[in-house]
Order: structure tokens, then C-alpha cells, then sequence
């Protein structure tokens, strides 16, 4: 298991952020993370990767523990957070560098150029980031998380605010990075679920409500959209 | 950690602000010196530098929370801190690594200011004479100075995502852990409270390394200055 999550929970005084979940993400495989705005799939996400404290319970990210071996844990794993943050005012390449060393990377050039091209930004590798359009600022993102060659990718929100062009890009770039990585992405759009997930787990207040295969779902809820199955689980 | 003490540097030295900073330090301490005819030290008639390394900790306490209120403040407002700290290092190494940049400013700012010391010593009359025993110890007292405001400032930042707001509480942290101390202590009228409480303030540790004797004990001071201020960081930065 890459990812294999026991009784996770965030508490803010009174109100639970997310309650006591468990679940587990294979590699190979794309798990959709699906819930409404303020489910705790962020909060989810941001314990997994080492930013905020769970207030009880504990994951593994591929066997290593994220409370007792962070920095192990941290190796293993390659991160978007919500809203793609960036230097804004460093070059792409220069960026780029700096996230490898702090992975401390060796070959760092070659492996710049490596991920430059995969995620597409050859065109536009000697810019500023702050002079990027949102696409490509996102792929500035993507090649961040993926620079280490990390076994897991944990994607928040990854295709928020793209046109559909751009959707399409992405989407296809996450399905290629999906086959050898486990990948987690959060979203709300039903449309990406279905075009690029294996498993979906949806979460509300701060609970799991569903957590299958996509085909699976589809089956034990006879219903055909998953759009209607994500409003009966979550209104 | 060094990526990230490297990006820091750079990321001042690409942006204006360690070019304005400085310049406008250095403007600054050129008129006190030279020109201003209540500071200046051609007025004063002796070449001597002691009017210079009493002005600077006023400048430092504006110009070094100038310095230090992006570090973490802006990383927070921007969400980068997110990604900062989810890559494998650890807080102690991102605090350590945004001081040192810091510091290293501070250390930009001084050293040109040397230029002063070579012209007062080629003023004086015998040319040299001037008491270098106490400059060296003022230097040394203005750089340990300068870390204990960066730590200051270092550890404002990390309190809010608003950089206005995090130099205005370095500011005023930095001018009451210089004076603050000295003159709280007169109020009380037993002495051996007196010397306790002024003591513990900066401006008594500066003066004493400031004649040019390096007290183990000024240094210790300094040393642990910084760090607790640094652990507070830590504090306040940790997960949340």
C-alpha cells in the first residue's frame, strides 16, 4: 500500500474538520478525492503531506509514518497544494532548481529539462512564473511534485480555474503520471472523476460516505450519473 | 537548508529591497556623520568614531525589521510556506536558513561603513591616531547587535501574514530590548535591582563590547538572545 491512512481526524475546538477516516491508495491507480467545498479533503491532504498536525490517528506514506519519520515520509511524496503557490518572482528553471535541491537531487539540470519537457513548458522555460498564464503556472506546479520522481502524488484541486483545453492537457498528463504512482487528486467536477479516476472516495463533513472502485459505485448505487450519487451522498 | 538560505540571499539581492535597505542606511549614517552639524564628527573636533556606533542601533531598528518582515510574513500571505514545508526539511533548518540570509544583509550593510573608520584614522592628528581597540569592539558589538534584531524581526514575521504589521512589532520590540530595560530599571530606586533589570537589556551588553573588551559574557548574552528568540519562532511556525 502507498498510502494507507488509520482513523485520521482534525479537530478545531468543537468543530471536526475531518472525523476518524481510513483508507488506503494502491499504486498504479488514481484515487478521486470527492466531497463539497469544506468536506476536509484539504485538511485530509494537508496532514498526509506533513503541514498540519492530525489531532489523533496516523498514516503511512509507503511504510513510512507520517508523525514518526516526516522527512522520510515528506521524500515520498510529491505535492500540489490548493491555488498552485509559487515564487512568483523566481524564473521557471531557477524554481525548478531550488525545489530539486531541497530534495537534494543529484544530475539537478538534466533532470530540470527532464521534467520541463513532460509537463510541457518548453515554450515558455525561460520566464518568470509571474508572467505565466494560469495553465502554465500549473505545470509549473506539477513539474515542482514530480521532480523527485516521488512513488506518491497528491494533487489538491490540480485543474481549478483551467480552460478546457488546458483541463484536457492536465488531465491527460496526471492519467500518464498515474501509471507507474499512486495519485491522489481532490476535486468537485464530476466529469474529471470519470475521465481519469480508478477509485473514488467521497467525503462529507469530515466523514467518508463512499469509498469504491469508479465501476463499483456506479453498481451499488444503480444510479447512472455519478453527479446524482454525489448529491444523494452529500445534500 | 542551504537551497533555502540560497534562494533567500538571491531573492534580496534580485529584488530592490536589499539595495534600498542599504542605500538608504548608508545615506542615512553618511549625513549623521558628516554633515548634520549636531552629530557630525567634523564639528565635533576629535576623530572619533563613538558618535557613529551610537547612532546606528536607532537606524538598525528600523532598517533591520525593513529587512526581516517578508521572511515568513509574505511565504504565509502567498501560501509558499505551504510548500516549503512540506518538502523533506525541517523548521529548524527553515528558520535557520532565513536568519542567516538575513544576517548576511545586516553584515552588506556594515561593511561599507568601514570606508568611515579608514577616514577618520587618515583625519586624526598624528595621522592614525585613532583608537582601533574600540572600533573593532564596536564592530563586534554592532554585528551581535544586528543578529539580535534579525531574530527579533525573524520571529515578528512569524506572527502574522501582514508585513506592515510585522515591522511595526520588530520595530517596537527591538527599541524596548534596547532602552526598554535601561529604563525600566529607573524606577526602581534599590540599586541592586537597578543593575539587574538594565542588564538585561541590549544597550548595556553593546556598550560594554563597545569599549573594545570582549566579555565572554556580552557574547553569551547575544548567543542565547538570538536563540530564544529564533525558539519562539519555532513556536509560533510549528504545525498547526
Amino acid at each position: 500500500m502507498s498510502i494507507s491512512v488509520r482513523n485520521l481526524s482534525k479537530h478545531y475546538d468543537k468543530q471536526r474538520a475531518v472525523d476518524s477516516i481510513s483508507f488506503e491508495a494502491k499504486p498504479g491507480r488514481i484515487l478521486g478525492f470527492l466531497g463539497p467545498n469544506g468536506a476536509g479533503k484539504s485538511t485530509t491532504m494537508r496532514m498526509l503531506t506533513g503541514y498540519l498536525e492530525p489531532t489523533s490517528g496516523d498514516a503511512e506514506i509507503s511504510g513510512k509514518n507520517i508523525l514518526t519519520s516526516a522527512i522520510e515520509a515528506k521524500k515520498q511524496i510529491g505535492y500540489l497544494p490548493e491555488n498552485t503557490p509559487v515564487y512568483t518572482e523566481m524564473y521557471v528553471k531557477e524554481f525548478l532548481r531550488f525545489i530539486g535541491q531541497t530534495y537534494q537531487l543529484k544530475n539537478l539540470p538534466a533532470r530540470v529539462d527532464e521534467v520541463i519537457k513532460m509537463v510541457g513548458l518548453t515554450p515558455e522555460q525561460h520566464k518568470k512564473i509571474g508572467m505565466l498564464s494560469k495553465g502554465y503556472r500549473q505545470r509549473v506546479g506539477l513539474a515542482q511534485a514530480i521532480i523527485h520522481n516521488p512513488a506518491v502524488l497528491i494533487l489538491d484541486e490540480p485543474t481549478s480555474g483551467l480552460d478546457p483545453n488546458q483541463l484536457v492537457d492536465i488531465r491527460a498528463l496526471i492519467k500518464e503520471l498515474g501509471k507507474n504512482k499512486t495519485v491522489v487528486i481532490s476535486t468537485h467536477i464530476m466529469q474529471e472523476v470519470e475521465a481519469i479516476c480508478d477509485d473514488v472516495i467521497i467525503i462529507n463533513k469530515g466523514k467518508i460516505v463512499a469509498n469504491d472502485t469508479l465501476t463499483g459505485i456506479k453498481q451499488t448505487h444503480s444510479q447512472h450519473s455519478l453527479e446524482e450519487i454525489f448529491r444523494t451522498l452529500t445534500a | 537548508m542551504y537551497a533555502v538560505f540560497k534562494r533567500e540571499l538571491l531573492s534580496f539581492l534580485s529584488s530592490m529591497v536589499a539595495y534600498i535597505t542599504i542605500g538608504i542606511f548608508l545615506a542615512v549614517s553618511g549625513l549623521l556623520l558628516w554633515f548634520f552639524p549636531d552629530t557630525s564628527v567634523l564639528d565635533y573636533g576629535y576623530a572619533d568614531l563613538g558618535g557613529f556606533f551610537s547612532l546606528v542601533p536607532y537606524l538598525f531598528m528600523f532598517l533591520i525589521p525593513a529587512i526581516t518582515m517578508r521572511s515568513f510574513a509574505e511565504e504565509q500571505k502567498e501560501g509558499t510556506y505551504e510548500l516549503l514545508v512540506t518538502k523533506p526539511i525541517s523548521q529548524w533548518q527553515i528558520i535557520w536558513a532565513k536568519y542567516l540570509a538575513c544576517v548576511i544583509l545586516v553584515l552588506l550593510a556594515l561593511i561599507p561603513t568601514l570606508i568611515y573608520y579608514y577616514s577618520i584614522s587618515k583625519l586624526g592628528l598624528p595621522e592614525g591616531n585613532i583608537d582601533s581597540g574600540s572600533v573593532i569592539g564596536s564592530y563586534i558589538g554592532l554585528f551581535l547587535l544586528g543578529s539580535a534584531f534579525t531574530a527579533i524581526g525573524i520571529f515578528a514575521s512569524s506572527l502574522t501574514k501582514n508585513q506592515i504589521i510585522a515591522f511595526a512589532i520588530a520595530a517596537a520590540l527591538c527599541a524596548f530590548a534596547f532602552l526598554g530595560f535601561d529604563y525600566t530599571s529607573e524606577i526602581f530606586s534599590m540599586q541592586s535591582f537597578e543593575t539587574t533589570i538594565s542588564s538585561l537589556g541590549i544597550n548595556q551588553h553593546y556598550q560594554s563590547i563597545s569599549r573594545g573588551v570582549l566579555d565572554t559574557r556580552d557574547l553569551i548574552y547575544f548567543i542565547s538572545f538570538s536563540v530564544l528568540f529564533l525558539l519562539f519562532t519555532k513556536l509560533a511556525t510549528g504545525r498547526k
